[in-house]
């Protein structure tokens, strides 16, 4: 029931929503869990494996019960957290993993089995027969867990992320952490403070504590009101800093919109913060943990500091009679507060001579919880005694588990401090400081000093100045604690970890079957693995397990704690990196010509390439590049070859560099001529090939594959920087700078004469460069080399003029026959002419293998010299490059096919290379391919077997030279 | 991850590519094949501080070297590699 | 120690499960053993099974430093497979993935071997290509491919994003026989197996040297003491360098951290492994519902168990590129493990200069699914002195000769395996 005053709500203000398709009604401040409670619904999830009933445990993002499915369609979110959802008008959600209600579950018949279905049973059956764990059981168990549905459509909203800089990165808001920013903040360091929760304030906000004689969060609301006028700090609620990364970067997921029915216009769902910060103090509080007993796991049992938030803070009651089960002075706080709410209290402090610390309460001394009972909700509380008590609440204190997680993110663990019974940080993380109840400080004068202190330092480390913080006033809560973890009896129902259902039971199980490690005891009983990954469930699983096995709890140590922090969004990661924004998409300087020109496109690595130049009346892609690449035979073509890594390598030292860099001579090329070069990696193999222009004594200009464009570049500083310092040479990447184009064909010359001011370069023999200048005085470069085996110039200009200088040429070719060809043709035409290119240059050919041993220097020493010498790279049964044939035009070959000796068994053994690429060939009338083959140099004329199982091909076809079409050249140098 | 890059200063490791090891020194053109196979696969692998290459490709271009420890992440300093 | 089977559950069901023992004993090390394995995860334990069930040598222990099963056996995303395109990998991969499919039947405990298919995706015609390639290998190794084309795909995994991804999928590479296996259980089961058959599990027991003498290779110097062995078999990737160190040896090896990642549970999506073609990303959905996910390693040499945010942000971009339905669901654990990277990629199986040990590193990305071939192998060879057929070709001697594994070409630099 909601109480009729009090709580940090909006009673103005109604919000409906549903559960389960039953209307409710809430108000501003609501988290979904509360508005429930304050209807008395109590009853909100089944557990992962039993099904049994479960509500809410805790207050915040802990929670281990209360997942429901949130909203719907394309933004459903499964295992949602009621007690962080915030209400919003027309919330819908749904209780998950049950069927077909949430009142009656069918699935949890299970529990009639429960002692079948205990720790790691699996491992033990449902091994015969064999087929069966595939067919029958697999399916049944993976239909039975899981808990929520993933939404069935791709997720309509944004996200995007946001770069962090601080000094002071403060991480929680309650008294420890705003104490810190505070001192922080004076001290004019840039602060940021992050809070999970909606509203800032951390406990202040659901304990009735006192500060400076007024009600505890009117100094949160002061406090934060300082902080939001200091320029330099930033406040970031329902932001959770989930990870610790290295040298003082923090990622955090802020929850823009998830208060919201859908995110407004231009704002994100989740923006992920990537926060680098100098310094940062860890004021993220601590966690109630339970006391195992049977039936522990009932709607209506809470934590007792929960319980305490929802009635102060929501002012939401969820039943009438209530027990406090205490291990220590803190449920003594739960019971004057539920007192005062109205309810009917009985404590039962497990301290057998510890004295009453409110009035108006029942008390029982030295009491032990030993069942609870009811159905779907709490009915009854037994106690050891036998005494039973009614009752539809029972707030559980076990003791404070300091939120330390953090600190263990780069690995140093936990450790166990006898006089609080809890984890405290151990070693941490250089430049985070743990503070306030994170740090074992466990009430409220404590934090906000202990906060103070460590703002300031944190602050000072940070190269700031300042003063100590004037204290606000506030007293220190009893807060002895004797520990109390499990109490013997119905272990089977004593549950340890709610949501993966693990009992005391189940570790002591492990234990007996020797998985006395924590880590082993945590795998084999999936303890401390569910969604909020052991936060609740950790410690007392450790005091059980140390129990078992007859070793103190430092003894047994602990389990890492792991990023994220509390379970992230994928999609608030991913940012806006999403569909086709995934990979930024480059295009070239002619890309909006080639689109107004009928190109398709493809995407050859970041880039977009046309591919072919489609025509009214061609039925297909072959259609068009048959066209194309004859047109280039009879003709002339123009392609884009944009792509090409190019690189200018410049300085006195620039020959130097590239004698080492190719495995051919450099520093013989005349300035004014090209030459074809191959590099190889140190390990002897071929690393890419292109062209290396000398552009004058001091000035190379080198074009790579598109692909390892990149690479080379990087190559070439390595070369540099790395290996040869001493020379003086600068190595630029002006890939972007040009638009270059290839014109090839018989009629090129002509073409090209068309837009050139100057025609006499055209005279230059094959395999020269000459900078000139196109369409009335634009600078170009005219580099005369082919790939095509045609007649053929590249022809580079500023990428700024590349469409302009596009549409002359094609005015001026268009006499001549000139038409675009795409990077389709330019593949049949480099496999007519038997260049290696992609299919071939996969890094496992060496340079022999492609034909090219010849270029390898003698004279000097270059990359890859020695390695490329050793045995298996000089194996002379290596696979070489050939040329494939099929015999009729009726054969199809297509790259990836192996090849077997003919009438030979398919296997490894006899596999005798593969086809590295294929294609129709326009001017041979069928396909044509190139392969590696071992022992192919003697097998030209020969017949070979083509094996493609995996597309149902096997023919013989012809093993030839690579080389097509005019192997003595005489076309490109016409 | 940040590496002080001598240039640019501090940056997030993904403005960075590394190849690792930066002690194989390439052997001399007439070294035996033994001292290039060892120069090209044979690690080290040094468990604590480790002298190692970083090229800053999205940044300067420089190649770095950088001192970091293998256990703990923690960069000792870096310094270009034409030092 | 009870025989595992429903029969046993019910018995013990009725007796309140008080009757369970040990799944392993927990020994006082002997001064000497015949051969001693340093490294309790999932191939050094396979490896002393192998040793106990296929050559009779019992009188073995395995020397761990940690927990058994504490290093990548429970650190992987779990996926088993053969489709290798280089002969040494898919004959290797390809006898491991045979061996379990009997794996379960043979150590009597239940690892969930589930061969749910793993699915390569290619993005453009040249991967295709190179798919085929692959695939056609594995058909003449005996092993099952099959090429999908771009609808075949649509039809087989629901909720792949076939229509607004920046890379389109154009189809992909199929092994039906791959899948996952519940990663603990392989260490859990593969230890249970070979304490029955003898073996001695030496847990919390870390090695601090290696003792050779004369080129021999006399026993292991531990934090328990000097343990005696004729023969030594490592098996600790992740720390085999160091490890080895011990003994003089270098290595073509570094270590590397790779990280995964699991979400919360949802009911069933994603029934079978998918892997990425334009980047590195691989998925696959647990029995408890979680998706199993992984990418590429960060890329510096690492001993620290744990990696950065840029490739975690890889990899959540790499899961919307192939399922855009995850980006609402959410990531639960990352974790890091420490990986061998050899300089070809590919592992190494094969004797030492020293004599009497024997080295078993170098995994990579390769090491989960290898661990039962691993184990049988490294057994075969430790009993023999020399390598099976199946790991001839994961000798140390061959980046001296040239004849690497190198499956994706990528040279001698570790982290672009």
């Amino acid at each position: 029931m909601r109480l009729p005053t009090g709580g940090l709500i909006d009673r103005d203000r109604t919000i409906r929503f549903t559960f389960d398709g039953k209307a409710y009604a809430g108000h501003p401040g609501d988290t979904l869990a509360s508005a429930l409670l304050a209807h008395g619904v109590t009853l909100m999830g089944r557990s992962f494996k039993y099904h049994r009933p479960r509500g809410v445990w805790g207050l915040g993002s802990e929670e281990p019960n209360a997942l429901v499915e949130l909203r719907s369609g394309a933004r459903r979110e499964p295992n949602t957290r009621a007690t962080v959802a915030e209400l919003y008008d027309g919330l819908e959600a749904r209780s998950q993993n049950r069927w077909p209600a949430l009142g009656f579950d069918m699935m949890a018949v299970t529990q009639a089995f429960a002692p079948m279905l205990n720790a790691g049973f699996y491992y033990k059956t449902f091994m015969w027969p064999a087929a069966f764990w595939e067919k029958l059981y697999e399916p049944l168990i993976r239909r039975a867990a899981g808990l929520g549905r993933a939404p069935d459509a791709p997720d309509p909203d944004r996200y995007e992320e946001m770069h962090g800089f601080c000094d002071v990165l403060v991480i929680g808001s309650g008294p420890a952490g705003l104490a810190a920013a505070l001192a922080a903040a004076r001290t004019g360091a840039r602060v940021i403070v992050t809070d999970e929760d909606a509203r800032m304030g951390g406990r202040l906000l659901a304990d009735r504590a006192e500060i400076n004689g007024a009600p505890a969060h009117l100094w949160a609301g002061q406090a934060l009101a300082e902080l939001a006028a200091f320029p330099g700090v930033t406040l970031l609620p329902r932001t959770t800093v989930f990870g610790v990364f290295d040298h003082g970067t923090y990622a955090a997921v802020e929850r823009v919109s998830d208060h919201l029915a859908a995110p407004p216009e231009g704002m994100p769902r989740q923006r992920a913060w990537h926060i680098r910060a100098r310094r940062a103090v860890l004021a993220a509080g601590a966690l109630e943990r339970p006391i195992a007993f049977a039936g522990n796991d009932l709607p209506g049992i809470m934590a007792a500091s929960a319980l305490r938030g929802y009635v102060n803070r929501y002012a939401a009651l969820p039943g009438r009679r209530a027990v406090v089960f205490t291990a220590g002075d803190d449920g003594w706080r739960t019971a004057a507060d539920l007192r005062d709410a109205g309810a009917e209290v009985t404590v039962v402090d497990a301290r057998p001579g510890a004295p009453a610390l409110a009035r108006g309460v029942r008390h029982v001394a030295g009491g032990r919880v030993a069942r609870a009972h009811g159905r779907l909700a709490l009915d009854e509380v037994e106690l050891t005694t036998g005494q039973r008590i009614e009752a539809d609440l029972l707030a559980v204190a076990g003791g404070w588990n300091p939120t330390v997680n953090l600190t263990s993110h780069h690995g140093s663990k936990p450790v166990w401090n006898e006089e609080l019974s809890a984890f405290l940080p151990g070693a941490g993380i250089p430049g985070l400081t743990p503070a306030g109840a994170a740090a074992g400080r466990l009430t409220l004068a404590a934090c906000l000093a202990d906060g103070a202190r460590a703002g300031l330092e944190a602050a000072r480390q940070a190269g700031f100045q300042g003063q100590p913080l004037p204290l606000p006033s506030a007293e220190d809560e009893p807060a002895a604690i004797a520990p109390l973890f499990f109490v013997p009896g119905r272990a089977s129902t004593s549950f340890v970890d709610f949501q993966n259902d693990v009992t005391a039971d189940d570790i002591a199980l492990a234990a007996r079957e020797g998985f006395r490690s924590v880590e082993h005891a945590k795998r084999y009983t999936t303890l401390g693995m569910a969604t909020d990954q052991g936060k609740t469930a950790n410690v007392v699983g450790l005091a059980i397990l140390a129990e078992q096995t007859g070793r103190t709890i430092p003894e047994t140590g602990t389990t890492m704690f792991r990023p994220p922090y509390t379970p992230v969004s994928i999609g608030a990661i991913a940012g806006h990196h999403v569909g086709r924004g995934f990979r930024p998409t480059r295009r070239t300087p002619l890309h909006g010509w080639a689109a107004r020109n009928g190109a398709s496109f493809v995407e050859v690595g970041p880039w977009l390439r046309a591919e072919w130049y489609a025509r009214p009346g061609e039925k297909g892609w072959r259609d068009s590049v048959d066209r194309e690449a004859l047109n280039v035979r009879a003709n002339a073509g123009v392609c884009d070859v944009s792509t090409l890594g190019k690189i200018e390598v410049v300085g006195p030292g620039a020959a130097a560099l590239l004698d080492l860099v190719y495995a051919n001579d450099i520093s013989t090329l005349k300035p004014g001529r090209i030459r074809y070069g191959v590099m190889l990696r140190e390990d002897g193999f071929v690393m890419d090939d292109g062209t290396c222009a000398r552009l004058a004594a001091d000035r190379f200009f080198l074009t790579t594959t598109t692909a390892n464009a990149g690479k080379v570049m990087q190559h070439l500083e390595f070369c540099h920087q790395v290996l040869l310092p001493h020379l003086d040479v600068a190595v630029l990447s002006v890939t972007d700078a040009w638009a270059q184009v290839s014109v090839a064909g018989p009629k090129s010359r002509e073409v090209l004469r068309g837009v050139l001011d100057d025609a006499a370069p055209l005279a230059l023999p094959h395999m020269s460069v000459a900078e000139v200048t196109v369409c009335g005085g634009t600078p170009a470069r005219l580099y005369r080399l082919s790939f095509s085996g045609e007649l053929a110039w590249e022809v580079g200009v500023p990428a700024e003029c590349g469409e302009a200088f596009m549409e002359r040429l094609m005015a001026a070719g268009a006499p001549h026959g000139l038409a675009p060809y795409g990077t389709e043709a330019l593949g049949v035409l480099r496999i007519e002419k038997g260049h290696p290119a992609g299919g071939e240059l996969k890094g496992q050919t060496t340079a022999a293998d492609l034909g090219l041993g010849r270029m390898l220097s003698k004279r000097k020493d270059f990359i890859g010299r020695v390695l490329s010498q050793r045995p298996a790279l000089v194996d002379p049964a290596r696979p070489v490059l050939v040329g494939l044939r099929t015999r009729d035009a009726r054969q199809v070959l297509r790259a990836g096919a192996h090849l077997l000796e003919p009438g030979a068994a398919p296997s490894t053994g006899n596999s005798l290379g593969h086809v590295t690429a294929a294609c129709w060939s326009p001017h041979l009338g069928r396909m044509i391919g190139l392969a590696l083959l071992s022992g192919g140099r003697d097998r030209h004329g020969t017949r070979i077997r083509v094996f493609d199982p995996v597309r149902d091909g096997d023919a013989e076809m012809e093993v030839c030279d690579p080389v097509f079409l005019d192997p003595e050249g005489s076309r490109t140098r016409a | 991850m940040l590496i002080p890059c001598p240039y640019c200063g501090e940056r997030g490791a993904d403005e960075f590519t590394v190849i690792g090891a930066a002690d194989p020194m390439r052997p001399e053109p007439d070294a035996p094949m033994e001292a290039w196979v060892e120069y090209v696969h044979v690690r080290d692998n040094a468990f604590g501080p480790h002298r190692e290459l970083w090229h800053h490709v999205h940044g300067c271009r420089q190649w770095l070297v950088v001192t970091r420890d293998t256990r703990t992440h923690a960069v000792h300093g870096a310094e270009a590699a034409r030092r | 120690m009870g025989h595992y089977s429903l029969f046993s559950l019910l018995k013990n069901a009725l007796t309140g499960n008080r009757h369970w023992t040990p799944a392993w004993r927990f020994p006082e090390p002997k001064a000497r053993y015949d051969t001693v394995i340093v490294g309790g995860g999932g191939h050094g334990l396979s490896t002393a099974y192998y040793l106990a069930k296929e050559h009779g040598i019992t009188n073995v222990a395995v020397v761990e430093k940690g927990y058994l099963g504490s290093g990548n056996v429970g650190r992987n995303t779990t996926i088993i497979r053969s489709n290798y395109l280089m002969p040494a990998n898919t004959h290797f991969y390809e006898h491991s993935l045979k061996l379990w499919e009997g794996l379960e039947q043979d150590i009597n405990y239940n690892a969930m071997v589930s061969q749910r298919g793993v699915l390569n995706l290619c993005h453009s015609d040249g991967q295709r290509d190179a798919y085929a390639r692959r695939g056609n290998a594995m058909r003449l190794a005996g092993v099952d491919a099959e090429l999908l084309d771009r609808e075949q795909v649509r039809a087989m995994v629901p909720g792949l994003n076939m229509d607004n991804a920046r890379f389109p999928i154009k189809g992909g590479l199929l092994q039906r026989r791959g899948g996952t296996v519940r990663h603990d259980a392989v260490a859990w089961g593969y230890a249970r197996a070979a304490d029955r058959r003898g073996v001695d599990l030496l847990q919390n027991t870390e090695v601090i040297g290696i003792r050779v003498e004369g080129g021999r290779v006399r026993g292991v110097e531990t934090t328990r003491g000097f343990i005696a062995a004729n023969r030594v078999g490592l098996a600790c990737a992740g720390n085999t360098s160091r490890v080895a160190a011990m003994a003089g040896l270098r290595l073509p090896i570094e270590s590397h951290v790779l990280q995964a990642f699991v979400s919360e549970g949802v009911k069933p999506m994603i029934d079978t492994v998918v892997t990425f073609g334009a980047g590195h990303f691989y998925v696959s959905q647990s029995d408890k519902g979680g998706l199993v996910f992984g990418g590429d390693i960060d890329g510096y040499n690492s001993y620290a168990q744990r990696g950065g945010m840029p490739i975690v942000r890889h990899v959540m971009e790499e899961a919307l590129q192939l399922f855009p339905a995850m980006s609402r669901l959410r990531y639960l654990r990352q974790w890091g493990g420490i990986m061998d990277m050899s300089m070809d990629g590919s592992p190494i199986i094969d004797r030492t200069p020293i004599d009497g040990l024997f080295l078993n590193g170098g995994w990579c990305y390769g090491g989960f699914k290898a661990t039962p071939a691993s184990g049988w192998c490294f057994a075969h060879t430790i009993a023999t002195g020399e390598p099976h057929r199946l790991n001839a070709g994961f000798r140390l001697d061959r980046f001296g000769t040239g004849r690497l594994v190198d499956e994706k070409g990528a040279g001698a630099q570790p982290n672009l395996h």
